[in-house]
């Protein structure tokens, strides 16, 4: 994999990613207004990229505009309805000619693979007549879906008013078989559905990956010892390890924000309660005592708080306590039980499972338990992550019966509900941060 | 993997066996719901073996929805285990605690551990030696009836007793 980082690509001069020259960085006023009950996607054109491989910069191409269609904020248009079937990126566009088209947003792109894939593209505002982003990348031979997938982060960064998050990736739980010997096993792909891998054999079942920060670390439920128990698992190592030994049984693991320590259940006769410990190994810190069932902890963004769930006021609720330990305070008081707290990367929000009325529903709240709202309901659904941005989850939904469980996503604001393309049933995805 | 070879081989076996009353439940209405194998009926088998255990005891109690509170039936089941248990005391005994599908796979996991603790405690408040006995959590990852309805998950909150 490439040296080159992409947040160097988005910000270097030189060898990773180059602002092109070209007409100065006007504050183009062609934004996407991302709240509102009369949103609507924003229209972009998006030719071909030029390359001296035309399918290859046709593919690139399609990539990016896959994204940016896929996160509901854009409508990329019919390219073979566009004025020009191929971007030139060392041009000004005639401005004419595309407002005549009735297009406001335009992107010209050129790609060509060598030694590495050097990818420039240039976003136009029409209206405007001026750049609002111009970048060149360059990246190793083997990575041109994600040359494709940086392009289309720039882009929604540029015009969607946030980060982007399509250079991400997603590890899952493939299901396989019949629901009453169902095989579970831990998979990783892009955030599209492309590239899957299979990370464990099925041998044991495999629960609830979640990703370190850095991307190349996984914790997740592990039943080769019997009970299931936490392990952690190196991506580019292939190397895996039990996390700690304390009680009968360890579950429901998530890292902190900085990677250092991982929080998860721990449960002794019956009692479930959530400890700590460095990902190195060391003795567990207990940070909740009692009969009750603590578990699915989630740290803030600044690691000064967790978000847990827990039956000790009699049904499912979600509590938020010092990641320290101590001073638990009930968020969740609407009907039914709330379960799988998630904290947003951006710190704003808190996803959640919440069982009401034989239903199960997908839902954000403020951290303070205020602005609660529904994004999603169904038969069974469970499982929400984060997109790196804090605008999209992902979660998992369940028809039951002998059918098995699809991942799906939705945005903050309730649109945008996709199912994400896997090869098998799928189930408990975590989402990565942007990668490096 | 020593141990769980010979659990998954038995839950199996049980699965399979069960799958009987499943299909029945599934397809009409039972005339009362199963407390355990021994409905099966007939063909006991002989006097310490598995088999009898499975029909005769009855190897699983069942417990209703978000709840590990044992019901009469389930210590009626237990009581007989109790006292089968404790005239054959070579076997060894792994409980197997189970949810059903209707909530979380965290929460249910440790819903599993709790059920399968509360069982734990009863065999051995009614003498069987806690040395013997061994648990573990499935939450809902092995339901044994499969449907959308409480006829199925009533069949899946269940803690089954595994003797070997």
């Amino acid at each position: 994999m490439t040296l080159i980082t992409r947040r160097n690509a988005l910000k270097m001069g030189l060898a990773g990613g180059a602002l092109l020259a070209g007409s100065s960085l006007a504050m183009a006023q062609l934004r996407i207004v991302v709240e509102g009950a009369n949103f609507q996607p924003l229209p972009i054109a998006i030719p071909d990229f030029a390359s001296s491989d035309p399918a290859f910069g046709k593919e690139i191409a399609e990539i990016v505009r896959n994204d940016l269609r896929r996160s509901g904020l854009f409508l990329p248009l019919d390219p073979a309805s566009l004025p020009v079937q191929v971007g030139d990126v060392n041009a000004t566009p005639d401005f004419n000619t595309w407002r005549t088209a009735n297009v406001d947003a335009l992107v010209m792109g050129g790609v060509e693979r060598g030694g590495q894939i050097s990818s420039s593209v240039r976003v136009w505002d029409t209206q405007q007549a001026s750049q609002v982003v111009g970048s060149s990348y360059n990246t190793d031979p083997n990575s041109s879906r994600r040359v494709a997938h940086i392009i289309a982060d720039a882009i929604y960064a540029a015009l969607a008013g946030s980060t982007g998050y399509f250079d991400t990736r997603v590890i899952y739980v493939a299901e396989s078989g019949p629901k009453a010997n169902r095989v579970r096993r831990l998979a990783i792909m892009d955030q599209d559905g492309a590239n899957v891998q299979y990370l464990t054999d099925g041998q044991s079942m495999a629960l609830t990956p979640r990703f370190s920060p850095n991307g190349d670390l996984v914790t997740y439920m592990n039943f080769a010892d019997g009970n299931p128990q936490v392990y952690l698992l190196q991506l580019s190592s292939g190397k895996q390890q039990r996390l700690a030994n304390v009680g009968a049984m360890t579950f429901a693991p998530r890292f902190s924000p900085d990677g250092g320590t991982v929080a998860f259940s721990v449960e002794q006769s019956g009692a479930t309660n959530i400890y700590v410990t460095g990902v190195g190994g060391g003795q567990p810190t207990q940070l909740t005592s009692g009969a009750a069932i603590d578990t699915g902890p989630s740290y803030s963004p600044d690691g000064s708080r967790i978000a847990f769930e827990s039956d000790r006021g009699g049904s499912p609720q979600i509590y938020i306590m010092s990641s320290g330990g101590g001073n638990a305070q009930r968020i969740s008081f609407g009907q039914g039980s709330y379960s799988t707290p998630v904290w947003s990367p951006k710190g704003d929000l808190i996803a959640f499972t919440r069982q009401s009325g034989g239903q199960f529903n997908i839902g954000i709240m403020a951290p303070d338990g205020s602005g609660e709202r529904m994004l999603y309901t169904s038969f069974h659904a469970e499982g929400p992550t984060w997109a790196p941005n804090g605008r999209v989850i992902m979660f998992f939904q369940d028809p039951g019966g002998n059918d098995g469980p699809k991942l799906m996503s939705v945005d903050i604001w309730g649109r945008n509900l996709l199912t994400i393309p896997t090869e098998s049933y799928a189930s408990d995805p975590s989402w990565s941060g942007l990668r490096a | 993997m020593v141990i769980t070879a010979p659990i998954n081989t038995a839950l199996r076996a049980v699965a399979m066996l069960f799958f009987v009353v499943v299909v029945a439940a599934c397809s009409r209405t039972p005339d009362a719901m199963p407390t355990g194998v021994g409905n099966l009926g007939p063909g006991g088998g002989a006097p310490g073996s598995q088999q009898e255990f499975l029909v005769s005891v009855g190897d699983r109690v069942f417990f209703t929805t978000d709840s590990s509170s044992l019901t009469t039936e389930a210590t009626a089941t237990l009581d007989k285990q109790a006292a089968w248990l404790n005239q054959y005391q070579n076997y060894r005994i792994m409980i197997e605690g189970h949810a059903d599908e209707r909530g979380t796979r965290e929460y249910n996991i440790a819903l599993g551990a709790r059920r399968a603790s509360v069982v734990v405690n009863y065999l051995v408040s009614k003498g069987v030696n806690g040395q013997r006995i061994t648990s573990q959590s499935f939450g809902k990852e092995r339901p044994v009836a499969i449907c959308n309805d409480i006829s199925c998950w009533s069949q899946n909150r269940r803690a089954v007793t595994v003797v070997q």
